[in-house]
């Protein structure tokens, strides 16, 4: 039996007059990993960024790990805690070690004492390979490591889901693999990931389904070898010729 | 520090032209002035003989002798560490501005006599005022910060009023209108009360429009970051953001503590007893104003210095995280 992790029925959100998403239907399973791609502007930042209200949405139903999402929500830390969220541009807390950083969010959200905080972040720290660095603050590490960082900092809450945001853009070239490694191992180990990325070798070797968006609608989605290897749509040929190009 | 380049240069105190420049400027300068009448001349008796009698060759002597040792005070310090050289420069000028108030013919013992009242009564008097105003000014600042900041009509309308009505009325003013004002309303209020008031006030505003800016110049992303990890406002404000805020904001803020050391002179006027109302009036009797003023004068100064001081370890403090 398979449990739906988010759930999301017929959402359309606007800025102004501005439609970004245009009745989005999707649902993401336990254990799933979902890479969304698209054009640049398509409203793939605006729905993921929904998915822990970050952003409002104006129409139809988003669930999250059972709880609703919507505009009178009173406590939207309880679904907070449970999505990880990693950014293009990592946000890490730069006043903070990179320990602490990681520690903040189990003590001031979970009351976690503060022993077992600093050992549940070496331990994260550990899988995504940076103990070392633990006591450094984060402009000392490179752009890799701060979002490898920044991964962990988002474990170490122990979510249910695990929302990235285009993790590798900002990154120098050299940088990107050990990133997608670190996803990578992540998505073996079962962790349920929605991931907005452009590394198309990453979506075939671990998404369960590929999702393109054009123009805020979902327009085609499918398992990776049919979505790379038979696209239907002219729109997703286009993008797709596009980003293989380089 | 500005951006030091690596490109060698020599010296600008070290190039002949530069010296030969001063050399002539100060020279001149000397030469136009009349020092034989002073301590200088006294001092050159040897040389020129009495001093009242020598004329032009004695100013002439003077003016060379100062401004052979001018440029060599300067060639020297020019060879100096930059640490050696602030200390050296810092202690000239100091030299300096006291043989300028020796020129005062100062009663010393009339200052002694009424220095330690001055410090108990009036500098005491001074900082607590400062001390407490700039404590609430601090908070009406945070407090006026996130209103301006805030989507709430009514928060943003208040605050927006009030920084517009303290910053545009002189800090004078604010502190008759509070202290005359106010009784008419059937507040009656005490002097020191309604300067802490005024100057809360008047201070609260500038400071607002600084936590403001601080608070603004913190990145998105480390709200999104902080919201996302399920922090509240309130956590995020506290741990977040303002930490984060507050290298910008302390230099500022800094300042505005410096300045309202010497603003609080402004509530002497409805007679509280600080450091400025004692120097305006210690003297009077027997018109001796310039001591008390330049007493006070440097009283004022030495806290200041105190201020800078404590604000540049507070900066380097907060300058951890930025360094590689
Ligand atoms: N705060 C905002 N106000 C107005 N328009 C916005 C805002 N944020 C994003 N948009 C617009 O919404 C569209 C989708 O943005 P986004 O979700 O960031 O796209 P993507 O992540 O796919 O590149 C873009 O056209 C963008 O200009
Ligand atoms: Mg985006």
């Amino acid at each position: 039996m398979s449990e739906k992790i988010i759930d999301v029925r017929n959402v359309s959100k606007w800025y102004g007059a501005f439609r970004v998403l245009t009745d989005v239907n999707l649902t993401v399973e336990k254990g799933e990993r979902i890479v969304i791609c698209g054009p640049s502007g398509s409203g793939k930042s605006t729905l993921i960024r929904c998915f822990n209200r970050l952003e409002a949405h104006q129409q139809g139903d988003i669930v999250v790990n059972g709880i609703t999402l919507h505009d009178r929500m009173r406590d939207v830390a309880e679904v907070r805690k449970n999505v990880g969220m990693v950014f293009q541009h990592f946000n890490l807390f730069p006043h903070m070690t990179v320990l602490m950083n990681c520690m903040v969010g189990p003590m001031w959200i979970k009351g976690v004492p503060e022993a077992e905080a600093r050992k549940t972040a070496l331990k994260f720290l550990e899988r995504v390979r940076i103990p070392e660095q633990a006591n450094k603050y984060p402009v000392q590490l490179s752009g890799g490591q701060q979002q490898r960082v920044a991964i962990a900092r988002s474990l170490c809450m122990q979510p249910a889901v695990m929302l990235f945001d285009e993790p590798t853009s900002a990154l120098d070239p050299e940088m990107v693999s050990e990133v997608l490694e670190t996803m990578t191992s992540l998505a073996r180990e079962g962790m349920t990931m929605v991931c907005v990325t452009h590394e198309m070798a990453f979506a075939r070797a671990v998404a369960d389904r590929v999702i393109f968006m054009n123009a805020g609608q979902i327009i085609e989605q499918g398992k990776p070898d049919d979505f790379f290897g038979n696209p239907q749509h002219e729109r997703t040929k286009l993008f797709l010729s596009q980003i293989l190009k380089h | 520090m500005l951006y030091p380049d690596t490109v060698e240069s020599e010296v600008l105190v070290h190039k002949p032209w530069f010296v030969a420049t001063l050399f002539v400027l100060v020279f001149a300068v000397f030469l136009a002035f009349d020092l034989t009448g002073t301590s200088m001349g006294e001092l050159m008796r040897p040389v020129i003989g009495a001093p009242a009698e020598s004329g032009f060759y004695g100013r002439f002597a003077i003016g060379l002798v100062i401004a052979v040792l001018f440029c060599l005070n300067i060639v020297l310090i020019g060879f100096a560490s930059l640490r050696v050289q602030v200390t050296i420069v810092w202690f000239e000028l100091l030299l300096l501005f006291l043989a300028f108030f020796t020129t005062f013919n100062l009663s010393l013992p009339f200052i002694a006599e009424k220095l330690p009242f001055m410090i108990t009564q009036g500098l005491f008097t001074t900082i607590y005022v400062s001390a407490i105003s700039i404590a609430i000014a601090s908070i009406i600042a945070i407090l006026g910060a996130v209103a301006k900041l805030s989507t709430n009509g009514f928060a943003y309308a208040i605050a927006s009023f009030y920084t517009s009505f303290f910053r545009g009325l002189p800090l004078l003013m604010q502190v008759y209108l509070i202290y005359l004002g106010l009784p008419q309303l059937g507040f009656i209020i005490d002097a020191v009360p309604a300067g802490i008031l005024a100057l809360s006030l008047c201070y609260g505003a500038y400071m607002t429009e600084i936590f403001r800016s601080g608070i603004q110049s913190i990145d998105r992303g480390q709200w999104e970051a902080s919201r996302s990890i399920g922090f509240g406002f309130g956590l995020t404000m506290r741990k977040i953001i303002l930490p984060q805020a507050l290298p910008v904001i302390i230099p500022p803020t800094g300042n505005q503590f410096i300045s309202m050391l010497k603003d609080s002179s402004l509530v002497s006027v409805i007679g509280v007893w600080e450091l400025m109302f004692l120097a305006r009036t210690l003297g009077q009797k027997t018109f001796q104003h310039m001591e008390m003023l330049i007493s006070a004068a440097m009283l004022y100064w030495v806290v200041s210095i105190c201020l800078e001081l404590i604000q540049s370890r507070i900066e380097r403090h907060y300058a951890r995280s930025k360094v590689r």
